[in-house]
């Protein structure tokens, strides 16, 4: 996979606020939920930027910003260099067919009263250009094949099929209009872990096979490693560190993320590191805490942690000597530090 | 217990069946399954989903939805008496005070219309015959040991004012306040973030060690396993195919289904390139494959897992594989 591409989508201070209303009649807002505040991305052609964090960090609403489902509440989506974020009609329907999403459950995003057919060939409706009503069948059984289904399916419902099968059924759904960019939102996170591995290699495959550019958000840091060529993570709304995979994962330096691999249990009984308990619970978003986002868990934080904001940048000391540590992590005393337990297996 | 004690066998599972009546037939979702846990032991049961753990777990806490589920055969003994021979009021006794569960879904399990604090206190109302203050205070208690911030404000709380982590802490709580002997968690942290299921994971750990119980942790996740269990049983279309002291199982499987689970998790520590992936879909379990019910998705299998079904063969002292060629496996390493 290449990481070096031109930048396919640059995304910058990217914000949604939802509001809180109180009253029935008269709605009067009492506040907002900081679902996303100030969110800054690139993707490149042909790379897979991973987007982890824990739930309710706003993962799912940038996708949906990024696919259009959600409006801004402040910021700039830019595809190839135009600012998408307030394109509607006939521009926004060209820009759209070209940012396909993925979703997490398989079980709730196909219409179960709908052919496994009408479902693929539903996004044919609204973008005809690219298959004719007399070219549509073949074209789906074209991406049923695609995908690893036969074709002979085409008639058949979502609940004929197994949780993987009708991953698949969304991921050919999603490849349709010959899209660039594909938003995975958990797309593997609800199956199993052999027919995880099945979706995982077919995305890849697909990625190869259609120059696609994927954006892929999960909770699994296993996953998201194997699949992605960068990784953002994710924190209240935030991002708290962007880099390679060799970058966040073997040389993170923001607490947050040091706590979030230090969490993951491995599956071997011999790799044991040591494991960094968070205390308390994520706050709320709709009151995120002053300075640093993270300073209510944070086990270093300190009084400038209250005062400022950590920009996301690569911090100065790591700069001049280079390396590994030197990518961008918005921590005010950001160290390296390994936290990854080395598994003894091939 | 004291050392010189003999350990103990809390738990004694032998040759379960249960099967579900269905209109679309008969399904095998327990098909003789064995296993023996003792007092301050883990026991793992792993598998994916719908390879019977749950059901297997409810025949044990005699919660089975009946009908349609009903248990064939087998024997159910807690401390050496069978369970599934007791009458139901016996059994309603020693389920909560002797032997409990911990659900994955805890927002379900929690009655949403009672304070924490009444729910929790409930247990020694019913079981101790305790006055409501006392119990009151002894749910407080309960909520400090399992870390709730504040807990003598909070116990006035309902279920949906807490945080999942939070949540799942109580239904711990719920399920230690009678102090049983054995507890039986079902996914207690699937639905949980890492750093909060390491929160969880910790505290039953430490709960467990305090009180030596004896635990059955019932998951899909490898590392979780690794990370707690002393010993494993691996299920598939509903029989244990595998089972094994922890250290082995992840050195050396010696069935090719768990083989073939290990090769295909991602790593954490290091970028792969494309993963295992064991082919096709578990069987439906009106319609098992004659044979080893793993033959049509096993990259060994020879002519004789289609015909004959492999007994769980003993590979070593705590060790057993239900495969013909347990051996081969092995010695791949
Ligand atoms: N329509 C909405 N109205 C109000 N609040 C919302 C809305 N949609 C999302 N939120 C809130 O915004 C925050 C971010 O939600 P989001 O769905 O993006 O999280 P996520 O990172 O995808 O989490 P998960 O891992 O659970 O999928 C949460 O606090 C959520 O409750
Ligand atoms: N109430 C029920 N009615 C019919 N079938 C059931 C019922 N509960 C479980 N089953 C079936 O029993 C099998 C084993 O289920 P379960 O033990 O829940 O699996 P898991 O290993 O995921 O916990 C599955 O095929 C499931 O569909
Ligand atoms: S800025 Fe302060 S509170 Fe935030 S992560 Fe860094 S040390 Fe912790
Ligand atoms: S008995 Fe045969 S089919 Fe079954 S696991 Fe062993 S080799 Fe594979
Ligand atoms: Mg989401
Ligand atoms: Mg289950």
């Amino acid at each position: 996979m290449r990481a070096d591409g031109e930048a396919l989508l640059e995304v910058r201070d990217l914000v949604k606020h939802y509001p809180l209303t109180r009253g029935i009649l008269f709605k009067k807002q009492t506040g907002a939920v900081h679902a996303v505040d100030g969110v800054s991305f690139e993707l490149r052609r042909g790379e897979t930027l991973g987007i982890v964090g824990e739930s309710g960090c706003g993962k799912s609403t940038v996708a949906k910003m990024l696919v259009h489902l959600e409006r801004p509440t402040a910021g700039h989506i830019r595809y190839k260099g135009e600012d998408i974020t307030r394109l509607s009609g006939r521009a926004l329907k060209a820009v759209r067919r070209n940012i396909q999403m993925v979703f997490q459950d398989p079980y709730t995003s196909l219409n179960p009263r709908m052919t496994v057919g009408d479902i693929i060939g539903e996004p044919f409706d609204i973008h005809p250009e690219v298959a004719p009503k007399g070219d549509r069948r073949r074209k789906v059984r074209e991406l049923l094949d695609v995908v690893g289904l036969n074709p002979e399916y085409i008639n058949r419902y979502p609940h004929q099929f197994s949780g993987g099968q009708r991953q698949r059924i969304g991921i050919a759904r999603g490849l349709a209009l010959n899209p660039e960019i594909i938003i995975c939102d958990e797309p593997v996170s609800a199956l199993d872990v052999s027919v995880q591995a099945q979706v995982v290699n077919l995305l890849a495959r697909l990625q190869q096979q259609f120059e696609l550019s994927y954006v892929f958000i999960a909770h699994d840091l296993s996953v998201v490693r194997h699949i992605s060529d960068r990784v953002a993570v994710m924190y209240l709304g935030k991002l708290a560190e962007v880099g390679t995979d060799v970058q966040i994962y073997d040389h993170p330096t923001h607490p947050y993320t040091q706590a979030l691999l230090s969490a993951v249990p491995v599956p071997d009984p011999r790799a044991r590191s040591e494991r960094i308990l968070l205390a308390g619970d994520v706050p709320s978003p709709a009151h995120p805490p002053s300075g640093c986002r993270f300073r209510t868990r944070c086990w270093k934080a300190q009084p400038k942690c209250t005062a400022e904001v950590p920009p996301l940048e690569i911090p100065e000391w790591f700069r001049e000597p280079g390396g590994p540590a030197a990518h961008v992590s918005a921590c005010h005393f950001a160290e390296e530090r390994s936290v990854v337990p080395n598994e003894t297996g091939a | 217990m004291t050392a010189d004690e003999q350990p103990a066998t809390l738990l004694d599972v032998r040759d379960l069946h249960v099967e579900f009546r269905t209109r679309d037939g008969v399904a095998k979702a327990v098909g003789g399954v064995s296993y023996t846990v003792e007092a301050g032991q883990t026991l793992a049961v792993l598998g994916e989903s719908g390879s019977g753990k749950s059901v297997t777990a409810q025949a044990v806490m005699g919660i089975l939805d009946s009908p349609p589920g009903f248990v064939t055969g087998g024997e159910v003994l807690f401390r050496g008496r069978d369970l599934l021979r007791m009458g139901e009021e016996q059994r309603r006794r020693v389920r909560g005070a002797e032997l409990a569960m911990i659900f994955q879904d805890a927002l379900s399990s929690l009655n949403p219309v009672m304070t924490v604090g009444a729910q929790l206190g409930e247990m020694f109302e019913v079981h101790q015959g305790m006055s409501r203050k006392d119990a009151r205070a002894r749910a407080v208690q309960l909520m400090e040991r399992v870390r709730i911030p504040a807990a003598a404000d909070r116990v006035r709380d309902y279920p949906h004012q807490f945080s999942g982590g939070m949540r799942q802490r109580i239904m711990i709580a719920m399920a230690l306040a009678l102090e049983p002997d054995l507890i039986i968690a079902d996914e207690p942290t699937t639905a949980l973030d890492v750093t909060v299921q390491a929160q969880v994971m910790d505290l039953l750990a430490e709960l467990q060690r305090e009180f030596n119980m004896g635990l059955i942790l019932i998951t899909h996740d490898l590392g979780v396993v690794a990370d707690v269990a002393d010993k494993i049983a691996v299920m598939y279309a509903g029989r244990i195919v595998e089972t094994a002291p922890v250290h082995d199982l992840y050195a050396a499987p010696a069935h090719p289904y768990t083989r073939g689970l290990l090769a295909s998790i991602p790593r954490l520590d290091r970028k792969g390139r494309e993963l295992y992936a064991i082919k096709g879909l578990p069987p439906n379990l009106t319609d098992i494959p004659s044979g080893c019910p793993f033959n049509p998705r096993c990259p060994r299998a020879r002519d004789i897992c289609r015909t004959d079904r492999p007994p769980l063969f003993t590979v070593a002292p705590g060790r057993a594989s239900a495969c013909h060629f347990w051996k081969e496996t092995l010695d791949e390493g």
